[in-house]
């Protein structure tokens, strides 16, 4: 049977891709940020998951305003790499897992979350960012990944109580799925940040540590975090941490804390990652 | 009935409810279409002509042909959207967001080396915090 394994949250700042794709992983600015993922590229060389349900937020690449879904999965043999406004980043293009997806779409559903699915999609640099920091350069991605795409962009997004409910969901669906397969569930976006307006550049430490301490052992208080207190407190963008809560809702009740890593800044945002496992 | 007058009292922030993604929808499309090298060149080559074929109000062509953000989104424009336009002008989101803040380049960025902008006194104009 499928079993989740694993789970991992970090952010996804389109910068990050840049300074992969530029080769400047070293420099003074950048050296700091990669250091907090050099545990994790270890681990996942030794972990080798067969697939990551990755949830993420698309930023107006495959979703324009003509639809927006708040919940979608991506079904698709494969998904090519978008173009941002500044061509593709130069990165493999994404293999999906057909099989397990569908069997996620339909079982989701049925347990009462209404998923829009997705057949064909570019993926942006909400996806691909967490691939580079974790997985590095490879000629092909060494894992099939799911995309599960939140939206985020227009208000308001799902509810944290409604996206760790939808993790639970993921765990149920993942274990009654036949083929014999190692699944991690990623939650990416995050931490503090506000990208706009005459508040751009927020950043609020104090609340990113005691959610990272939450994320561990104290999920009903970050559940209960209303949209208003994370416009407030983590900036108009930190409210991507709702995504967080999906991959702490599919690892059960308890886990442990197997890496975390917090820095500020990577360009306007606050990198935040933690690697869990469930007990 | 929704009441969203909560959202006026985060100083500096504009939300992007169902409301505004109406008022936007056709200047946040015509960002969309700046994902195609093609459009991106016939933007650069005449930003006006370009503009006009979208029935977007006049002082949403004027925001962008000023690249004044704050406008943009005074008028419907998402930051995730706009994003195409600084990208078109290869223009780093960093740069982009310091251009809304009133602080110049630099300040902006020596702000986020320091550890970004403290929330202290920005969450509420009526509580004061």
């Amino acid at each position: 049977m499928a079993r989740i394994t694993a789970g991992l949250t970090t952010s996804h700042v389109p910068a990050i891709g840049v300074a992969i794709d530029q080769g400047k992983e070293q420099s003074d600015y950048w050296a700091p940020v990669f250091a907090g993922y050099e545990w994790t590229k270890k681990w996942i060389g030794e972990e080798r998951p067969d697939v990551i349900i990755l949830v993420y937020n698309d930023h107006a690449s495959a979703f324009s305003l003509e639809m927006i879904p708040t919940f979608a999965i991506g079904c698709a043999d494969q998904y090519p790499i978008a173009d941002e406004g500044f061509g593709p980043r130069p990165v493999p293009t994404v293999v999906g897992h057909p099989g397990l997806a569908c069997h996620l779409a339909q079982s989701l559903i049925l347990d009462e979350f209404d998923m829009t699915v997705i057949n064909k999609m570019d993926v942006d640099h909400g996806l691909t960012v967490p691939l580079s920091l974790v997985y590095g350069k490879p000629a092909a991605w060494p894992v099939r990944v799911i995309p599960l795409a939140v939206n985020v962009v227009q208000y308001p997004p799902p509810t944290g109580e409604r996206c760790y409910k939808l993790g639970q969901a993921i765990r149920r669906a993942v274990e009654s799925y036949e083929e014999d397969l190692n699944v991690q569930v990623w939650g990416t976006g995050g931490m503090s940040h506000q990208l706009q307006g005459p508040r751009a550049g927020l950043i609020n430490q104090e609340f990113d540590n005691e959610f990272l301490d939450n994320m561990i052992d104290n999920t009903a208080q970050l559940r209960r975090i209303s949209h208003l207190e994370y416009l407030r407190e983590s900036g108009s963008e930190g409210i991507e941490l709702v995504m967080w809560l999906i991959m702490r809702g599919a690892m059960g009740e308890n886990v442990r804390e197997l890496h975390r890593f917090y820095h500020v800044p990577a360009s306007n945002t606050a990198v935040g990652h933690l690697v869990v496992e469930p007990t | 009935m929704v009441d969203n007058s909560e959202f006026d009292d985060i100083p500096g922030t504009t939300v992007f409810t169902a409301e505004r993604s109406h008022q936007g929808f056709h200047l946040n499309q015509f960002c969309m279409s700046l994902m195609k090298p093609e459009n991106r060149k016939r933007f650069k080559a005449n930003e006006r002509a370009c503009l006009d074929e979208w029935p977007m109000t006049e002082a949403q062509k004027q925001a962008v042909l000023d690249r004044d953000y704050n406008a943009m989104m005074a008028n419907g424009g998402n930051v995730y959207f706009l994003a195409k336009i600084f990208a078109t002008d290869g223009i780093s989101f960093q740069t982009a967001a310091a251009s809304m803040t009133g602080m110049t380049e630099q300040e902006y960025a020596a702000m986020m080396l320091a550890g970004g902008r403290s929330p202290e006194g920005v969450r509420s104009i009526k509580e004061g915090r």
